[in-house]
């Protein structure tokens, strides 16, 4: 179910690293805990974040999540199509629904996500 | 059959009764007509500049005074109260509002009076303020409280913004606010609004503070411990002396979220436990009306270190009687013009002097047996995902019912069927689907009686006809509200193309 090539954390976000840069999106899991995704508020290209830092929110329905960066960077791209029609992030979180690009500026970042199995794995103990 | 039966019984002329005053409308009709008042009409282009004459209004409807009158009472029942019967929202605490608060409240002297007025003229409405700070302070164990706040969370502010003027007298700068991830919503914003970072602290397995987790994030850059007593999952801190002494030891405040003070008035002090800034709802507590039933009000009470800094004016009392007191050179200024929502003031202070001193400890006595009779009789069938006691209200979550695909929002909705107001959902976030039912003391066992059958049939209902339940309600006014489309497409004014 979780795309093995990407990496994720424990807030839920998955990363897609490709070269120097990272697309980030919310996993499934998170899109079904949240429910209908209202609004997304998302970072402008060009600002620069640390790791952990917050850089956006979604609402549902049912609460105000904040999204946090796992890795520092600059803002390259923003998923534009999400801001007109948020309902792309509960129908195709893990492709269409992805959020942003991130420059990958420190590698180290990736050491502390997760892969696909460690994730699935932890998503089963929280669902407990 | 049943069909055309029903058709027959169908009135072939119904009275006119549309939903929107703007279908109400006829050209020309008008609510007041004024009598010429003998001077002579001047154009509005003649008297005000373009740049702030508003365009005409379009759709705006023209319409009778009765028609409008019909019309507002007809929306008012259709609405849910505390007057109509039990509304258990969590956190929110929707308790009945006694009408001899009313009925103090509309005294002539006192609602006529202005605030404005000399002081000369207004020594019982200051002699009132005098006697109900003296009460908090009798209550919270503190040492000074400011009636200003115009709500909790203006009382929240107010609070850390005093801790923060008492760091600065101190040469102190400090960056953080620790605040539980059961804490009141409110919390991280007051904080933020003050200037401080927040770092969050998770709860333990019992739904209380983690004491090793705060002794590691609890540094002399923090500010203030911002604790919720008890906690937005029904749960007192009960190692509330241990927190106080390690946030003490690095010289930052206690402050207390006392919006569940209701849980604990006349039974423990706040001031004894170590908390040296509390805000109270007087709502929550002490009856006065709540969510567009009236303003909001917040009293905050600090202990002797944050007394110079407490909004101003302080209500003085003097040989000459009482007074305002504005020369507070060290004070935060005002958070509120005038005195505060002294309307609010009123009704709490006859509400307090109603009920008495034993009265008072009996409110958070039934409280919270309440919330633990309901506890008990609905437990062996939703599911409790912290089984510490409860105080004044409970939370259980959808995990039963989420089974059979019936969800905390289904559950509520469903309820309104029973003729219930559907109880705090989806808060704490800490809960996943959890359902936050606090009864207040002010209901009877056989309304608590009545909703425990009505919450045990839909979990029997979640099992037997999941679909059903799923498509609630099906006797309100407005059926079921696609809620995604309502926020995503969202149409926030009536507009005549939409007729």
């Amino acid at each position: 179910m979780y795309p093995s090539e990407y990496l994720y954390t424990k807030e839920h976000e998955w990363i897609r690293v490709e070269g120097d840069s990272g697309v980030l999106g919310i996993t499934q899991f998170a899109q079904h805990e949240l429910g209908d995704v209202v609004f997304v508020e998302l970072p402008e290209v060009g600002q620069k974040f640390e790791s952990h830092d917050e850089i956006g929110t979604i609402e549902s329905v049912k609460a105000v999540a904040e999204l946090y960066t796992p890795v520092s960077g600059e803002i390259l791209e923003i998923n534009e199509a999400l801001i007109d029609d948020p309902a792309v992030l509960n129908d195709d979180p893990h492709t269409d629904g992805w959020l942003l690009r991130i420059q990958v500026a420190n590698k180290e970042d990736l050491q502390e996500l997760m892969s696909a199995e460690q994730y699935t794995q932890y998503v089963d103990e929280a669902s407990d | 059959m049943a069909e055309e039966q029903q058709d027959r019984r169908t009135p072939k002329v119904s009275w006119r009764n549309p939903s929107l005053l703007f279908e109400l409308s006829k050209p020309g009709r008008i609510g007041v007509e004024l009598p010429p008042v003998g001077v002579e009409d001047a154009s509005l282009e003649d008297l005000l500049p373009e740049e702030v004459r508003r365009g005409e209004v379009e759709g705006m409807p023209e319409v009778s005074e009765v028609d409008v009158l019909r019309h507002f009472s007809r929306l008012s029942r259709r609405n849910f109260a505390p007057d109509l019967g039990l509304y258990p929202l969590g956190s929110c605490t929707m308790k009945y509002n006694p009408r001899v608060n009313e009925e103090l409240a509309r005294l002539p002297g006192l609602a006529h009076s202005h605030p404005l007025q000399p002081e000369s003229t207004v020594q019982g409405n200051l002699e009132l303020c005098w006697a109900l700070e003296q009460i908090l302070i009798r209550l919270t164990g503190l040492e000074r409280v400011s009636l200003q706040p115009a709500a909790g969370a203006q009382g929240e502010f107010a609070g850390i913004l005093m801790a923060k003027a008492a760091l600065n007298h101190r040469g102190e700068k400090r960056k953080y606010i620790l605040i539980p991830d059961s804490a009141h919503g409110t919390n991280p914003a007051s904080a933020r609004f003050a200037g401080f970072d927040v770092k969050e602290l998770l709860s333990n397995d019992r739904g209380t503070l983690d004491l090793a987790d705060l002794e590691r994030e609890m540094t002399e850059d923090v500010a203030a411990l911002m604790l919720t007593v008890p906690n937005t999952l029904g749960v007192f801190e009960n190692q509330i002396l241990d927190i106080a002494r390690i946030v003490h030891s690095k010289g930052g405040f206690l402050y207390c979220d006392g919006a569940n003070f209701n849980a604990f008035v006349g039974k423990a002090s706040p001031g004894a436990m170590g908390v040296d800034v509390l805000h109270m709802n007087l709502h929550k507590t002490f009856t006065t009306p709540h969510g567009g039933g009236g303003p909001g009000s917040g009293p905050v009470g600090v202990c002797s270190e944050l007394v110079p800094f407490l909004p101003a004016p302080m209500v003085e009392k003097t040989a000459h009687g009482y007074r305002l007191d504005m020369d507070r050179p060290l004070s935060i200024g005002r958070v509120r013009t005038f005195n505060g929502q002294f309307g609010m003031l009123i009704r709490a202070l006859a509400y307090i002097l109603a009920m008495g001193g034993k009265g008072i400890r009996q409110v958070s006595e039934n409280a919270v047996l309440n919330a633990n009779y309901l506890r008990k009789a609905l437990e062996g069938k939703y599911h409790l995902p912290y089984v510490s006691d409860s105080m004044h209200e409970v939370v259980f979550s959808d995990k039963n019912q989420a089974k059979h695909g019936v969800t905390t929002l289904d559950i509520a909705k469903r309820l309104m069927d029973y003729g219930f107001h559907p109880p705090t959902i989806y808060f704490p976030t800490i809960v996943s689907g959890a359902l936050m039912i606090e009864p207040t003391e002010t209901v009877a066992r056989e309304d608590m009686d009545a909703f425990i059958e009505a919450m045990l049939a839909i979990a029997e209902e979640a099992e037997t006809d999941p679909e059903m339940v799923r498509g609630a309600p099906y006797s309100t006014p407005v059926l079921r509200c696609d809620e995604a489309r309502a926020a995503r497409q969202p149409r926030l004014r009536w507009t005549p193309e939409a007729v």
